[in-house]
């Protein structure tokens, strides 16, 4: 079972082309394996979670009824990125799986527009948002470590509570990033191989061992991507996540999830003020 | 280019009685068997050593695949019946002459004795790039080597081109999809009836495919139904040398006036796109119009709208226009201009 294909170029160099099909369903298995393993456990072995001490009265007087989270612009973001990688997962795969259709120029601009949506992101993220909350820090490590003894049934004492992001989230945010880029930078590539607005074609950019290094990568990343898109979805739609996903609607959650979830020394939340939610949401640096 | 080696590689050789048989081999060896109709596209492939099926199920010895037989409305061909007999048979020249001249110039007497309607509208391409062995898309790679400033493209495609840039080289089939032909496929689902048009595919929908058989599918009939019958018929086909050669473009076109006014018409070209086009908005304009120069000057240019050349096949968008003006207003009306 070989994972790559290859072919003999004009030139007799054996290079590989791409991914075998295969692991599309290796990826979407995996991905519902993960769904149902997951979904066994928090229904039958997963205990009470406890977390080291709660916020004081004082500070939890302080709280809002709304918890400011996500800005209007941030999710304007993720769910632009969110449908033209939906549109890029299903005009990549779905033809190879038999359900046929003029594909290509669907997906090149689906591409196109989340290349635009990922840079606008950074740029954001980098200069209006607070770039450090996505990131795991110290105290993420500690206590993820804490988590691990106590789930093998070692002695340790309860974690904080999370910051604006639990670690898991912020892991699967740079996997993300990993899959992300490696698909956005292939295919800003791959798009001379095929009429675009974007660029003259010139198939011969690279040698033909380094293009089929490229679609591989382009192929993993994307096989990776339906996995983790299966999860994302999950997590977003399990009951006790709802209120994270709703505010990536609305952009607050409630600030009773707010106390029970989060350490309002590692997320602060401005008390209301006279200014408005929205335009308190981008001085925090909500995203 | 591919080295002939001419002694083809070993593979198991079936040859059924019947089409359930066939479709029984077919399905058994799925992707691994290889249908033998005419022999004159595979063996090309098999020699070459570039296609190495584990199974070959040879139809030649299926009588109800062969012939021609009336229905009641129209004609049904077994997909095996040899282009030598389209060509000579009464009815079709009689009443559906467009297919006889298509399938006349074909190849040469010997190749059109040996060659089926169902090979020749299943054939590959000749995009010598694919047929070297080259690991193109339509081969499953990744690069189309005739759409490079340097590739050798004066034979591939002016329109339709999405990534490959290989056409289809069958002289029969715009001529079936002119006469509105039905074509009758055996598949795992039972029996499937697709308007030729439907028959062909480009790359955009699949790129390692002409037309919509899927591995265990069969071709087993075409059906020509009455509505063309008798009507008045153009087909041309302009090619390097005037025997034994593909087309670099086709025409067909059937027609029916009152007076010197278009009345119904369907016109189709092959050798400009991957698959055989139909025009239809050449068709929704000269209808109700005049049978003049005038009328097939507008359809020229109309047809090749949207066309994008290679580096060495520009010709054939002058080529098309003239052919679709010729078609449409006759050869006596139409001058050829560059």
């Amino acid at each position: 079972m070989d994972f790559l294909e290859w072919a003999t170029s004009p030139w007799g160099q054996n290079v590989p082309i791409h991914i075998a099909w295969f692991l599309i369903w290796v990826s979407a298995i995996a991905g519902l394996l993960f769904l149902i393993v997951h979904a066994i456990y928090v229904m039958y072995f997963a205990k009470a979670r406890v977390f080291a001490s709660d916020a004081s009265p004082a500070v939890a007087a302080k709280i809002p009824k709304h918890v400011p989270r996500h800005s209007l612009v941030a999710r304007l973001f993720h769910w632009v990125m969110a449908a033209s990688m939906f549109t890029l997962l299903f005009t990549a795969f779905l033809p190879k799986v038999g359900v046929q259709f003029p594909w290509v120029t669907y997906h090149w601009i689906a591409g196109a527009v989340l290349t635009v949506s990922i840079i606008f992101h950074i740029i954001h993220a980098s200069f209006w948002l607070d770039f450090w909350s996505i990131w795991p820090d110290r105290i993420d490590l500690d206590d993820a470590w804490k988590r691990v003894r106590r789930f093998a049934g070692m002695s340790a004492p309860p974690p904080r509570k999370f910051a604006k992001y639990p670690l898991e989230n912020k892991l699967f945010h740079g996997v993300i990033i990993l899959c992300g880029l490696s698909v956005i930078l292939t295919g800003i590539f791959m798009m001379s191989r095929v009429r675009t607005v974007f660029f003259p074609r010139n198939p011969y950019l690279f040698s033909d061992m380094t293009w089929g290094l490229m679609y591989v990568l382009h192929g993993l990343a994307g096989v990776g991507l339906i996995a983790l898109v299966m999860m994302h979805v999950y997590m977003g739609l399990r009951p006790e996540k709802l209120p994270i996903t709703k505010s990536m609607i609305f952009g607050w959650m409630d600030r009773d999830f707010y106390l029970e979830e989060h350490d309002p020394e590692r997320w602060v939340v401005e008390a209301p003020s006279a200014s408005s939610i929205s335009s308190r949401v981008e001085s925090r640096g909500a995203d | 280019m591919a080295v002939i080696r001419d002694v083809m590689p070993a593979f198991e050789l079936f040859q059924p009685s019947s089409v359930g048989d066939a479709q029984k081999l077919l399905e058994q060896h799925g992707p691994d068997a290889w249908v033998l109709a005419g022999g004159l596209d595979s063996f090309d492939w098999l020699k070459d050593r570039i296609r190495k099926p584990k199974a070959v199920v040879d139809l030649s010895g299926i009588d109800e695949l062969r012939g021609v037989r009336t229905t009641a409305d129209g004609i049904e061909i077994g997909a095996m019946t040899t282009l030598s007999e389209v060509v000579n048979h009464p009815i079709i020249k009689q009443k559906y002459d467009l297919l006889a001249q298509a399938a006349e110039v074909v190849a040469s007497p010997q190749i059109r004795n040996q060659g089926t309607i169902g090979g020749n509208v299943s054939q590959d391409t000749r995009c010598w790039y694919y047929r070297g062995g080259w690991p193109c898309y339509r081969a499953g790679g990744n690069i189309c080597y005739a759409d490079t400033p340097e590739g050798r493209n004066r034979e591939h495609a002016i329109l339709h081109a999405d990534r490959c840039v290989a056409v289809n080289p069958s002289d029969s089939a715009p001529a079936l999809i002119v006469l509105d032909a039905k074509f009758v496929l055996r598949t795992r689902k039972g029996e499937r009836v697709v308007d030729a048009e439907d028959y062909f595919i480009g790359p955009d929908i699949d790129i390692t495919r002409l037309h919509i058989l899927q591995p265990g599918d069969l071709l087993t009939a075409i059906r020509i139904p009455s509505t063309w019958a008798g009507a008045q018929f153009y087909f041309e086909k302009i090619r390097d040398r005037n025997v034994w050669d593909f087309p670099l473009m086709n025409v067909a076109s059937a027609m029916t006036t009152s007076g010197e006014t278009i009345e119904r018409v369907r016109i189709a070209v092959n050798g400009a796109a991957a698959r055989p086009l139909r025009l239809r908005a050449v068709e929704d304009a000269v209808r109700g119009k005049p049978r003049s120069a005038t009328t097939g000057e507008m359809a020229g240019k109309l047809a090749v709208q949207g066309a994008v050349p290679l580096q060495f096949n520009a010709y054939k968008i002058p080529l098309m226009r003239n052919l679709v003006k010729r078609a449409i207003s006759g050869v006596e009306e139409a001058t050829w201009t560059s």
